[in-house]
């Protein structure tokens, strides 16, 4: 290790300064104020709040309408990350198999990055629009009477896809880079060695790719879970009513629509401990068995 | 095992270069064939169209009797190493050699047999369980042949297996490669462009450039009896001297007027002489009869490698650089000059054209 002399001894605290506030106030004191209002009741019209102990965590556990959210964002997560990294893959290997106006082609598919998140949401819940949206009238021809925001089912559908579609190019991107980057000897030997070309792909290329493919299910997951808030919104247009959201979600509608603040940061910091249990599951037992070469 | 037939091979790429130009060559079983030339010169190409990495524009390739034109790499029935040997590196060594054979539905315990006795002939049993980051190069150079014998194929292909690693070690494995190729007697096709390596491995060696076969033959007879300018340099380090040669007033002159006295059934008045280094003799240290060449060389620089000492001279205003392979114990200043020769036989000449041969038919008569 190369060591670095200052000429003050202050000097590398204050370059770190910058970094550690941001990370102090947005990240460590919001998480940290939420442990504390996790055990107290608090007013809805912040006159006070009184210290209730581990109430607010039994409310949230008991209750079935929070199990029932527990388990569809279990299934939209697993869904949202299983296709987007699947399709993307697909794509991906296709794409590096074109060599004509083999450029044209990841340029093309690459363009929806380029897209701001929002609206790229915006974009996709259009395409789902009751009066206007080309994929509804799509199911409909195909005789599916799609009802998003009345029907439990064909919202999530909606939701679902829309996650999916956005976060497909990020992962086509990391994954065409990754192909490229597995080298052509190595292909070719197994061209030599193995007829099935499918076969191909999942004993020699898909391990070669496994560093890309475990830091992108990472992401992914991330994704599914915190970062598809937006597109939740945009699909629910604000009213939930009866309709399926994620854990995240349900934080924010209990505590700025229900005004529970102690329920929901109770919520909240259930959702942290299980974003840190999934971390360490993540590294302990997928990086194992995770190739880097 | 088989031979391989080259018949009329050529390979076009996109943009109408083309790389292989119409090559026949007929591989005997059992034969250790290296395909050398300069970089670009279309040799790999070559070698990659016989596994199947490249398709074939135009021509057939026969493996035993078989068309292969248009079948895939692993029903070639060939083994190939790579360059930079390809391991899979995310594979035991065991596996690295297992895999073609498990893919091929070979029982398991014929499998472990097969890698087992592979790995005892390389010597590399005790790696099995490691991965080829954990192994040195020349290493992971023997798992990579021990991927090609395990298999068990019709002929071995090779594309430079040696470059990537250090003098002393290619030494060594080039060894190697040829006794276990002689012991298991399999078809081989070796890339090189490196000479050296090509005069040492091939039972025929085949001249390439620029996408055509300069010369096929043993390697002693392609040193001898080079086909063209172009095999007379690439073939033999230092390469061989080439001096232009002009009739004039009936006699074959160098530049600097030294006559050669050999006859030669050619109408062209513009030739090139080529003479190897150690068919250059320096004069006080050789009987002077029987000689066709003589001439002075002016000493510029001196090379000793030890056992010899390669002179650089010029004999005359202008004139190419020419190298004399002098003993190692003389000794040569700059400036001195020297007088050299060359026997009758041991002359090459070739077409100024076209660089092609054309033989002496024996020193001049003078009545």
């Amino acid at each position: 290790m190369k060591r670095v002399q200052f000429s003050h001894p202050l000097m590398p605290y204050m370059l770190l300064l910058p970094q550690l506030s941001i990370v102090g106030v947005f990240f460590l004191w919001p998480a940290a104020e939420a442990i504390r209002v996790s055990f107290y009741l608090e007013d809805p019209f912040g006159f006070g709040s009184t210290f209730v102990g581990l109430d607010n965590f039994k409310d949230v556990i008991s209750a079935s309408e929070y199990s029932r959210t527990a388990w569809f964002t279990l299934i939209f997560s697993s869904a949202v990350t299983f296709f987007s990294l699947s399709i993307a893959l697909l794509l991906a290997v296709k794409a590096d198999k074109v060599i004509k106006g083999a450029s044209i082609h990841r340029t093309l598919l690459m363009w929806v990055y380029a897209i701001a998140p929002p609206v790229a949401g915006l974009l996709g819940v259009m395409l789902f629009d009751q009066h206007i949206g080309p994929l509804n009238d799509l199911a409909h021809a195909l005789g599916w009477n799609m009802q998003i925001g009345v029907n439990y089912f064909d919202t999530a559908f909606a939701m679902t896809v829309i996650a999916v579609w956005k976060q497909i190019p990020i992962n086509f991107i990391f994954f065409l880079s990754g192909l490229q980057s597995v080298p052509k000897s190595v292909q070719e030997a197994a061209a030599v060695d193995c007829r099935s070309s499918l076969r191909r792909f999942w004993t020699v290329t898909f391990p070669l790719l496994a560093p890309t493919s475990f830091f992108l299910l990472i992401i992914n997951i991330t994704y599914a879970l915190f970062d598809t808030f937006g597109i939740i919104d945009l699909v629910l247009k604000g009213e939930p009513g009866n309709n399926p959201v994620t854990l995240v979600y349900k934080v924010f509608l209990d505590g700025f629509r229900g005004n529970d603040l102690g329920g929901s940061s109770a919520q909240s910091v259930i959702l942290m401990m299980l974003v840190f249990a999934l971390t360490v599951v993540q590294f302990r037992m997928i990086e194992r068995r995770v190739h880097y070469s | 095992m088989a031979g391989i037939q080259l018949n009329t091979l050529r390979k076009i790429y996109a943009g109408n270069v083309e790389a292989v130009k119409g090559i026949s060559i007929d591989i005997q079983d059992g034969e250790f064939i290296v395909l050398v030339g300069p970089s670009g010169c279309g040799k790999s190409t070559l070698l990659r169209m016989v596994a199947g990495l490249e398709t074939i524009t135009e021509g057939e390739l026969f493996i035993g009797d078989r068309l292969v034109n248009n079948v895939e790499p692993a029903d070639r029935d060939i083994a190939m190493v790579f360059q930079n040997y390809a391991l899979y590196p995310h594979m035991s060594v065991y596996n690295n050699l297992a895999y073609g054979l498990k893919n091929r539905r070979i029982p398991k315990n014929e499998i472990e047999s097969r890698v087992r006795k592979a790995a005892e002939i390389l010597e590399i049993g005790e790696f099995l369980n490691r991965k080829p980051r954990q192994l040195s190069g020349g290493q992971r150079q023997r798992v990579a042949m021990g991927r090609a014998i395990v298999r068990q194929p019709a002929a071995f292909l090779f594309d430079e297996p040696l470059s990537n690693l250090d003098a002393k070690l290619r030494v060594q494995m080039r060894m190697e490669i040829k006794k276990l190729q002689k012991g298991l007697g399999t078809t081989s096709l070796y890339v090189t462009h490196d000479q050296l390596e090509a005069m040492t491995l091939a039972d025929r060696l085949v001249v390439l450039n620029g996408g055509v076969v300069e010369q096929i033959g043993s390697p002693i007879n392609v040193y001898e009896k080079p086909a063209s300018a172009f095999v007379a340099t690439f073939i033999g380090s230092p390469a061989m001297n080439l001096l232009p040669l002009t009739k004039s007033g009936g006699e074959w002159k160098l530049d600097n007027g030294a006559t050669v006295d050999v006859m030669l059934n050619t109408d062209l008045s513009d030739l090139i002489l080529g003479v190897r280094p150690e068919d250059l003799l320096i004069e006080e240290l050789s009987e002077k009869s029987g000689s066709d060449l003589h001439t002075a060389l002016t000493v510029q620089v001196v090379e000793p490698v030890g056992a010899e000492s390669y002179v650089h001279g010029t004999i005359g205003e202008g004139s190419k650089d020419v190298v004399v392979r002098a003993p190692g114990k003389l000794h040569f200043e700059p400036g001195q000059v020297l007088k050299v020769t060359a026997k009758p036989e041991k002359l090459h000449t070739f077409d100024t054209k076209t660089g092609k041969r054309i033989e002496i038919e024996g020193p001049l008569e003078t009545a």
